[in-house]
């Protein structure tokens, strides 16, 4: 661990490690944009470079996602278990970490949960209907990932703080939302808003209303209609963003950071106690949960992959 | 059951997409609605399913005012312009749709439902695709589908939007056939849209022209062939020779000589003379009103398509006519031109 000292030398450089699953976690691309290459030039077309740029190119490209992706995830896996399987599960097992890991499931489900809902109803609006303030209503969905969300986390503290907007009514009922968990999710709402609705709106935009209209016709309700005909069009990409959408979740670091308050055992997540345990020299501990959070990126990962080919089967024109 | 609309108007913003359309539609008729794109068709069937609302208006179907119910309510079979299919059922559960989400009270146990399908999948005689997803079938197919899915529900009316547009000549002519029958089979309330006027008149009891959102003319298609109402559906129903004449006092004349036939009665002004182009008799050099030069003969079946460049008038005015072939024409050849039948509007538009 000598080495790894080295390294890492301050908690700021350290966050470019810990919440490795921000790995995954960039907005969806567009489905359209992500079909295209199947339907325009092909990659065997393009190949007109001569041989020695062709392989720089290729060279610079693995060098860059060695050095920047496939090496922290190495270093995070290496020192967890740099002190043996014994001290990794031990470190795993503290009352610390256990509720660590539990709040973060927590929040997690709580956020992901609102935002499946919230995702299908913004897109649905989007997607299917047409009204004033459209384009507004997507700038701001795209709004979160648009700020830092160090200042997302404080947009809550100025709102719910004891200074803040609602504070002095707040304390008066004794309602606890900031350093408390009610803040924690709303911070990783916020956060995490965008992934279910961006999504979904292309994918919904292109299927159009045809088919709901005509399970109307013949006689189906709202609902009969939503569970039937337009959950069953959409499920792959409600899956794919639900995925992001929780691997964010989890491994928000910034947000969270400023509205949790950092009560240990109760208000740390697991990426917060990453840097709080590595500020304290407990690197196994640290890298130990780390680890965990490696693991659930490269899981969201291969999962990821699998929802975009069922995506671009499910995109196999079916009326033309 | 009977359809009516009274006075429908539709607008998108400023535009009127129906500007006023009345139509009653009979008891077991199938009727054709028929006009160029844009022209409203789609619109109107919309409004009368209750996917759209009109500004104002009324729709009744059976003497009952349809626009107190949603379109779930209705029981309107709608077979879609691009099919709308559900991509992610079979088949089977596509025709099978309606009767599933039927209100618990009124559903039919599984047994009768799948007997049901069987034999809309019958009728339609796709019972051996019923495994098969939409994207897995050819147009004709989809459509066939579309149809047995609409007809599930046995629908009080059923309302086709444009059913064959996106099919090759031939199975169009094959599928509107089969409609034909089909409807003479279950004999229920239609309406067809089309803008393919040989199609409406093959298929229809009764033709309705639309132009601009509005109804220039309904009729039988012998009626609306022989005895247009408009100078649009003149112009819209089988081709037409046009040509520019002034009427002036029961006398008609083409660029200030003076035709030998009749104005039945139409205004004094600028007008449009309408001919069809076998109702041209072809005569010899001086006994006829027109006079005119054959360019080009083209031969086929029956006929001889002919282009006439007339003389007199200023500039070139070329018409093409069709005669019979018992006396062959030749390209260079001078002939008269008397037409038989023809029809005069006023020349607004
Ligand atoms: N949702 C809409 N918003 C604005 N304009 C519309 C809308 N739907 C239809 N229109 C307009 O109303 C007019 C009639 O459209 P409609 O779809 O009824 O035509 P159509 O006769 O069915 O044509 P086609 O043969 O091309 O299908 C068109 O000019 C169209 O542009
Ligand atoms: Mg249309």
């Amino acid at each position: 661990m000598s080495t790894q000292s080295s390294v890492v030398t301050s908690a700021t450089e350290l966050r470019a490690y810990a919440p490795t699953a921000d790995l995954t976690v960039s907005p969806p691309p567009s489905r359209i944009e992500r079909a295209r290459p199947r339907t325009g030039t092909s990659p065997d077309n393009l190949r007109t470079e001569p041989g020695p740029i062709r392989f720089i190119i290729i060279a610079l490209a693995v060098t860059f996602l060695s050095v920047f992706v496939v090496l922290p995830l190495v270093v995070v896996f290496a020192s967890a278990f740099s002190k043996g399987i014994g001290a990794y599960l031990t470190a795993l097992g503290e009352p610390e970490a256990l509720a660590a890991i539990k709040l973060t499931l927590l929040v997690a489900a709580i956020s992901v949960t609102l935002n499946l809902v919230f995702g299908i109803i913004a897109a649905w609006a989007i997607a299917k209907f047409d009204f004033t303030g459209k384009t507004f209503l997507i700038t701001l969905i795209d709004l979160p990932f648009s700020v830092s969300p160090v200042i997302s986390g404080l947009v809550f503290v100025l709102l719910f703080g004891a200074q803040g907007f609602f504070g002095t009514w707040l304390q008066a009922n004794d309602i606890h939302i900031l350093f408390a968990v009610p803040g924690i999710a709303l911070a990783t709402i916020f956060v995490t808003f965008p992934f279910v609705a961006r999504a979904l709106i292309p994918l919904m935009q292109e299927q159009g209303t045809q088919e709901e209209e005509a399970a109307i016709s013949l006689g189906a309700s709202g609902l009969q209609t939503f569970f039937r005909v337009t959950l069953p069009n959409i499920k792959w990409g409600l899956l794919y963003g639900v995925l992001l959408c929780n691997a964010r979740a989890m491994g928000e670091f910034g947000a969270v950071s400023v509205v949790s308050g950092h009560i240990r055992g109760e208000t740390n997540t697991m990426p917060l106690l990453v840097e709080i345990l590595y500020n304290e020299y407990q690197f196994v501990a640290s890298f130990a949960i780390a680890s965990l959070l490696a693991m659930l990126a490269l899981i969201t990962l291969v999962v990821k992959t699998v929802l975009e080919r069922r995506l671009d089967e499910g995109q196999e024109p079916s009326d033309h | 059951m009977t359809i009516e609309v009274k006075n429908i108007v539709k607008k998108f913003g400023s535009f009127a997409a129906l500007d006023n359309v009345d139509l009653k539609v009979d008891q077991g008729e199938l009727l054709a609605l028929l006009g160029p794109s844009g022209s409203g068709k789609t619109t109107l069937l919309r409004i009368i399913a209750g996917l759209d609302w009109p500004d104002a208006g009324e729709v009744l179907i059976d003497g009952e005012n349809a626009l107190a119910r949603g379109a779930s309510e209705r029981h309107v079979g709608f077979v879609f312009q691009h099919y709308a299919l559900f991509r992610h059922m079979t088949v089977f559960e596509n025709v099978a749709f309606g009767l599933r989400v039927q209100p618990r009270a009124i559903r039919k146990d599984e047994a009768t439902i799948r007997a049901r399908v069987k034999e809309l999948l019958d009728l339609v005689q796709l019972d051996w695709l019923s495994d098969r997803y939409p994207s897995q079938l050819s147009g004709g197919q989809r459509q066939r589908i579309a149809l047995a899915r609409a007809l599930a529900i046995e629908p009080r009316i059923l309302l086709l939007d444009e059913p064959f547009g996106a099919l090759d000549a031939k199975v169009r002519k094959e599928l509107r056939q089969w409609l034909r029958s089909l409807h003479n089979e279950i004999h229920v309330t239609s309406i067809f849209v089309t803008h393919d006027q040989e199609e409406a008149l093959e298929v229809a009891n009764r033709v309705v022209v639309m132009d601009k959102g509005r109804i220039e003319q309904i009729g039988s298609p012998g009626e609306v062939y022989d005895n247009p109402a408009t100078a649009f559906v003149h112009g819209f129903i089988g081709e037409s020779i046009v040509l520019p004449v002034d009427v002036s006092g029961g006398s008609v004349r083409l660029g200030g000589r003076p035709l030998n036939i009749a104005a039945n009665g139409a205004a004094s002004g600028a007008s449009k003379l309408f001919v069809r182009r076998h109702d041209m008799q072809i005569g010899p050099a001086g006994s006829g009103s027109l006079e005119g030069a054959v360019r080009h003969v083209r031969s086929f079946g029956p006929i001889q398509r002919a282009e006439v460049a007339l003389s007199g008038g200023e500039g070139k005015t070329i018409i093409e006519i069709d005669a019979p072939r018992d006396r062959e024409l030749q390209a260079g050849e001078i002939v008269s031109l008397q037409p038989r039948r023809y029809r005069i509007f006023a020349a607004h538009d």
